[in-house]
């Protein structure tokens, strides 16, 4: 292993601007002759717009524009989209709803955009926004995604009675109701899995300029994938075609799946920078992030876990409605159904699994993929049951695991899913060791002698990463393909740009893909500069989401670095005055089989840009190649995360005293950057189990609509973190990653309330486990005790 | 429109400002210095925090016109322009102390507030408490801990050591 | 934010005048409280009024048997008071889980009384101490000065000047922190100076801050935890948010009071 290369804790490359405060993110950006955009937002959650008066605001200084959805639709621009179609169990197609820029006649939910003021100052933007005079009539409205499907609930989108989007399933009904009939042991349970603010620390903005001379449009953007942003913006929603449209994703951050999305505030940026001729920028702040940013999880769950008398798992059903809010978001329909049912099986051998989806329309802002992406909803479903299970059946949980764990491969789940490599034994038994289990009971007896409740919950997760494999998310619906694009340009001085149509907001890409260079070109790691997040300079790529850019993106470079060596061969070869059989390619020099003859990476890339006297019939001049990989199959991370909890009982404050990670990501390209993205997925996973949950009323109203209410994470809210590995090579890709960006957050969940329930003993903890709750739940465990 | 002088990273300036600028608006809009950040508008998640003639604060709940006369260091000011970084930079590089890099500048001028009110050798459970004021979604705070801590005691080393101020 | 006006006055004359002379005008000490509602827009004063700059409002200093902090003692300065530290040690405690230590290097303990947050830390401490509050024109007994959440007795042109703090060694503050906000969920400051003990409790109760007799009558025969055995406050009239209903509110005060005493005991006099 070099200094440099793959396996490396190689220091960040991009960290220098960021520590420096040098860094360039949207709202650093500014524009000569920049003008401002503030939105008029609905303050109801369901209303018809009767009039919408302008006059008085446009009078206000500094106004230059106050546009509305009646503009949007005479100037003939589309609605977004969601990119993934779903079919119910009955065939017909999903209720896509019309989802417009601003809102035309009727808003969904508070927030939904009405109008947008332009003006010189984003002062003068607000103040005229408050003498823009709506007329709403309020109809009523439904949060509850459990409740929107009632007979009488208010219906939000003609063309989707009951408020229904899909009714979609995975598995045969009638096989799993006689697989329960049968059954020795069932384990049930009732799940709520909290909604979630994505909260990403930048909040989302948009910059869009036009040049009227040469008639295009230029958007600086936080985004994920700015070429999926360009797509949609141009195909779908009709602004302008690609080729006049150049989308920029600076430096963005973070994500966690809410900046993948085609949101109204770019769209309407674009428009009206046409419009008024000026270039228009929108930042939001953290009150309409909340408001306006997708929400992530959302699900209302029924599932139960069939076992016989040796603890081995004889079938699952599940029946779960997804709340996917107002409108359908660009990926929201696949999350709640190839994302999660299909890892329904967990680590596990399970023969027989049903799952039921219900997607329904609520009076809330739209929900979409946040890291893990359905799948943290799968694992809580599946390591809750398994946990249940084996407390019910005075089992080890270990154990329970244990014996029903996938043990060959590859295994073909019967939810779809064909997980290619794993231990996931070797990761729990790590896992174990490491956190010291064995002395588990001796530390909850020291706990209780000062009259704590102390507990240990595991979580043996699986997800599928790398979403990819454009024949299978094809043929499941997604409107697109989801391989990925490089470029590797090698320039006349030995220097390489990677160009990747992967999207860097914290993952480190800079460094990590620079690594793969430095490693197969046997350069200095400096020589290597990637870029990403401008349409103009990357021909196209589909970005960065689903812990896809190591599998996927990087097997792009993979394969394009072949096809670089492969030329450089040819040229060096002819440089060389030697066959090119007889070229060998070995830390950055080219040396001719058995001779001492050889020629340095530089000399050759310089030799492809001289091309004197070179054969232009056989070898053309130059030396950049590009590739697009399309993998084979998901990847498969897996692990097992131990948590290890303290309970106040007088207050019901939960402590995390100690916590465990041992992931198999398969082959890791530096460790210190994947531990960072351990620790981070964790964070957020603990986040949700234990502080995290948007909650609106009962009109509608987002009662957690800004840090004074929704508890994020804080320093103080964790322990040191433990974090190992095991390694499985993935198969189906040629540097055998993973990917390891969601893991955390996949895990967590069932982790914690595995430990909370252990410690309270009682099993109905909802997330988030607030002090209140525990407290209630150690209230009710002593009172079912006492009245045993 | 009033006018307001400050000294930021150590530079003489003056403007004329409308009365509700905030400090950070001050920085980002009329200096250029986009290095502070704002990431809520409840003072709450710390990316926006600078040194106040030596003390952290908030720069997104401070009226420029406050501060008048006052001295400021930023992010960008923390280190000399052609000089090392500072040594709180530093160990936040070595240590993978960010991700996106959004909330570092604010998490970097905390830290250097930290040792200076509370030395060189922090432990895990202090710098956590003194962390209150700074989120971070990224890390999970686990490698700006560390960071902080083999920053504090690099501050001690006296090698490219200096006040903030 | 919408526009204003904005003074810097240096002496406490000036700021009374500018207070008198525009109408609609807010005074700003630390902004902590201020400028976010401001940034939101729900507040739009038509003057700022900075009384940061203005000397004769900071200090503490020990007279006699209290200690009097200037109202524009941040809290940083109240952590880091010696004088508060030796004669009430419960008082220099409280600032330490106040917003954090940016926020504490700016915002005041006078901005903050005057405020009357209902789930502010210092009113708990003033009336917990029975602490006077002085303005220009007037003393106010601290169980005068908070009548219900963001009310005081403060008039129109009245600006707090220092607040005098009974010395009590025998004091402690416990506090169970809002997971989002920082500010307190529950929080119970008890005292004990000769026979007058005091327990008061912000958070909790959905018109600011108050005190318990109840509990008081316990402590005072006994100042000992196990005195509040079997006592408890009513849920009626307490606060209910995502975070925490009436009941445990209740509960949260018993929990706290407790543990306050039990603090309070065990320092030395």
């Amino acid at each position: 292993m070099s200094a440099t290369g793959i396996g490396a804790s190689v220091r960040r490359k991009e960290d220098q601007r960021f520590i420096t405060g040098k860094g360039h993110y949207t709202d650093d950006i500014s524009r000569p002759g920049q003008a401002h955009a503030y939105f008029v937002r609905s303050p109801h959650a369901h209303a018809t717009v009767r009039g919408i008066d302008t006059a008085a605001a446009s009078a206000k200084p500094g106004v230059l524009a106050i546009l509305t959805g009646a503009q949007l639709a005479a100037d003939k621009i589309g609605n977004l989209i969601c990119g993934w179609m779903i079919h119910s169990k009955d065939g017909s197609p999903m209720n896509m709803a019309p989802h417009p820029a601003l809102a035309a006649g009727k808003v969904n939910h508070a927030g939904d955009a009405v109008a947008v003021v332009i003006a010189e100052t984003l002062a003068q933007a607000r103040d005229a926004s408050e003498a823009v005079k709506v007329d709403y009539q309020v109809l009523p409205a439904v949060v509850d995604p459990a409740k929107a499907q009632a007979k009488g609930a208010p219906q939000i989108h003609e063309g989707a009675p009951n408020n229904t989007i899909y009714q979609w399933e995975i598995g045969d009904s009638a096989a799993a109701e006689a697989v329960f009939k049968s059954a020795k042991h069932v384990a049930t349970v009732d799940l709520i899995n909290n909604r979630l603010v994505p909260n990403a620390l930048e909040p989302r903005a948009a910059l869009a300029e036009y040049d009227d001379g040469a008639d295009s449009l230029t958007l600086w953007n936080t985004s994920q994938n700015p070429h999926v942003a360009r797509l949609v913006i141009s195909a779908f929603v009709g602004m302008a075609p690609e080729h006049k449209l150049r989308v920029i994703a600076p430096d963005v951050g973070g994500g966690f799946g809410s900046k993948i999305f085609i949101y109204p505030e770019e769209v309407v940026c674009l428009w009206a920078a046409r419009k008024v001729g000026r270039p228009v920028k929108w930042t939001a702040d953290r009150s309409e992030a909340f408001l306006t940013d997708c929400h992530g999880r959302d699900h209302v769950t029924h599932a139960e876990l069939a076992l016989d008398d040796n603890g081995r798992i004889t079938g699952m059903r599940v029946k779960t409605i997804a709340n996917l809010g107002a409108y359908m978001s660009t990926f929201s329909s696949a999350v709640p159904t190839y994302l999660y049912a299909t890892l329904l099986s967990g680590q596990y051998e399970i023969p027989m699994i049903h799952c039921a989806v219900d997607a329904v329309y609520t009076n809330t802002v739209p929900v979409d993929a946040y890291r893990g992406a359905g799948r943290p909803e799968a694992t809580f479903v599946v390591e809750r049951l398994i946990e249940v299970a084996a407390r019910q059946l005075g089992l080890d949980p270990a154990e329970l695991r244990r014996r029903n764990f996938v043990k060959t491969f590859p295994y073909q789940t019967v939810v779809a899913s064909l997980y290619d490599a794993g231990d996931y034994n070797a990761s729990m038994k790590k896992a174990m060791d490491i956190h010291d289990v064995k002395g588990f009971g001796k530390r909850r007896r020291v706990s209780a002698r000062s009259g704590k409740l102390r507990g240990l919950g595991y979580s043996t997760y699986i997800e599928a990463c790398g979403v990819a494999p454009s024949a299978v998310v094809g043929s499941l619906g997604a409107g697109v393909g989801l391989w990925e694009s490089a470029e590797v340009r090698v320039n006349p001085a030995g220097t390489v740009e990677v160009l990747t149509g992967c999207h860097a907001h914290g993952q480190g890409h800079e460094t990590t893909f620079a690594q793969l260079v430095s490693e197969r070109l046997g350069i200095p790691i400096e020589q290597v500069s990637v870029v990403h997040g401008d349409t103009d300079k990357v021909q196209f790529g589909m970005g960065t989401y689903g812990s896809r850019s190591g599998a996927v993106g990087m097997s792009a470079i993979a394969k394009a670095l072949d096809k670089v060596e492969a030329k450089a061969k040819k040229i060096a070869a002819h440089l060389l005055e030697a066959a090119e059989a007889d070229i060998v390619f070995q830390d950055g020099k080219f040396t001719v089989a058995g001779t001492d003859k050889s020629l340095a990476f530089g000399e050759v890339a310089l030799g492809a840009y001289v091309a004197h006297k070179f054969p232009t019939g056989e070898i053309e001049p130059g030396l950049k190649e590009g590739a697009f990989y399309d993998p084979t199959n998901f990847t498969f991370p897996a692990g097992c995360h131990i948590c290890e909890i303290e309970i106040d009982q007088d207050t019901g404050r939960t402590e995390i005293v100690a916590w465990t990670a041992v992931d198999d990501f398969g082959v890791v390209i530096n460790p210190m950057i994947v531990e960072g993205q351990v620790h981070g997925g964790i964070a957020q996973g603990v986040g949700q189990a234990l502080l995290e949950g948007a909650v609106y009323d009962a009109d509608g109203q987002l009662v957690s609509g800004s840090f004074m209410d929704y508890a994020m994470p804080h320093a103080e809210n964790f322990p040191s973190i433990k974090v190992d590995t095991t390694v499985t090579k993935c198969p189906s890709n040629p540097l055998g990653i993973k990917g390891c960006g969601e893991a955390g957050a996949i895990a967590a969940p069932a982790a914690v309330i595995n430990a909370i329930t252990d410690a309270v003993g009682h099993e109905n903890v909802t997330m988030p486990a607030t002090a209140q709750v525990v407290w209630a739940a150690v209230r009710k465990a002593k009172a079912v005790r006492a009245a045993a | 429109m009033p006018t307001v002088s400050l000294t930021v990273n150590g530079k003489a300036v003056t403007a004329d400002v409308d009365p509700r600028t905030l400090l950070v608006q001050f920085l980002r809009e009329h200096l250029r210095l986009t290095g502070t950040h704002v990431g809520c508008d409840t003072s709450q998640c710390g990316a926006c925090v600078v040194h106040l003639d030596g003390k952290a604060v908030k720069s997104c709940t401070t009226l420029v016109l406050s501060i008048n006369g006052s001295s400021v260091t930023t992010i960008e000011g923390l280190a000399d322009a052609n000089g090392p970084l500072h040594p709180m930079q530093e160990a936040f590089r070595q240590n993978h102390g960010l991700q996106c890099g959004y909330c570092t500048p604010g998490m970097i001028m905390a830290a250097v507030d930290m040792v200076n009110r509370k030395g060189n050798d922090l432990d895990d459970h202090t710098i956590r408490k003194e962390l209150d004021g700074n989120l971070c979604r990224c890390t999970g705070y686990h490698n700006i801990v560390k960071s902080i801590a083999a920053g504090a005691r690099a501050m001690a080393g006296g090698a490219g050591q200096q006040a903030a101020e | 934010m919408y526009n204003f006006t904005f003074h810097q006055p240096t002496t406490l004359r000036q700021a009374v005048n500018l207070l008198a002379k525009n109408e609609d005008a807010k005074l700003l000490a630390g902004g902590h409280s201020l400028l976010p509602v401001m940034k939101q827009r729900l507040a739009s004063p038509a003057a700022i009024i900075d009384i940061s700059r203005i000397p004769e409002l900071s200090g503490v200093e020990l007279k006699g048997r209290s200690v009097v902090v200037g109202a524009g003692t941040t809290h940083s300065e109240v952590a880091n008071s010696q004088v508060l530290k030796d004669s009430i040690p419960g008082l220099a405690e409280v600032p330490a889980s106040i917003g954090d230590p940016h926020v504490r290097h700016r915002g005041t303990i006078g901005g903050s009384i005057a405020n009357n947050d209902p789930n502010a830390d210092y009113p708990a401490a003033a009336l917990g101490l029975g602490a006077t509050i002085i303005t220009n024109k007037r003393r106010i007994a601290a169980d005068d000065f908070f009548q219900g959440m963001f009310t005081t007795a403060l008039e129109p042109n009245e600006i707090i000047t220092k607040m005098q703090f009974p010395i009590a060694k025998k004091c402690a503050y416990q506090k169970f922190k809002h997971p989002a906000s920082g500010f307190a969920l529950v929080g119970v400051f008890v005292s004990k100076r000769g026979s007058d003990v005091r327990v008061a409790v912000t958070g909790a109760g959905a018109n600011g801050v108050f005190r318990v007799p109840e509990f008081e009558a316990a402590l005072k025969k006994r100042f000992n935890a196990k005195s509040l055995d079997g006592l408890s406050v009513s849920a009626d009239g307490m606060n209910n948010d995502i975070h925490a209903g009436p009941e445990y509110r209740a509960h949260l005060v018993g929990v706290l009071a407790r543990r306050a005493v039990a603090d309070a005991n065990a320092r030395k006099d």
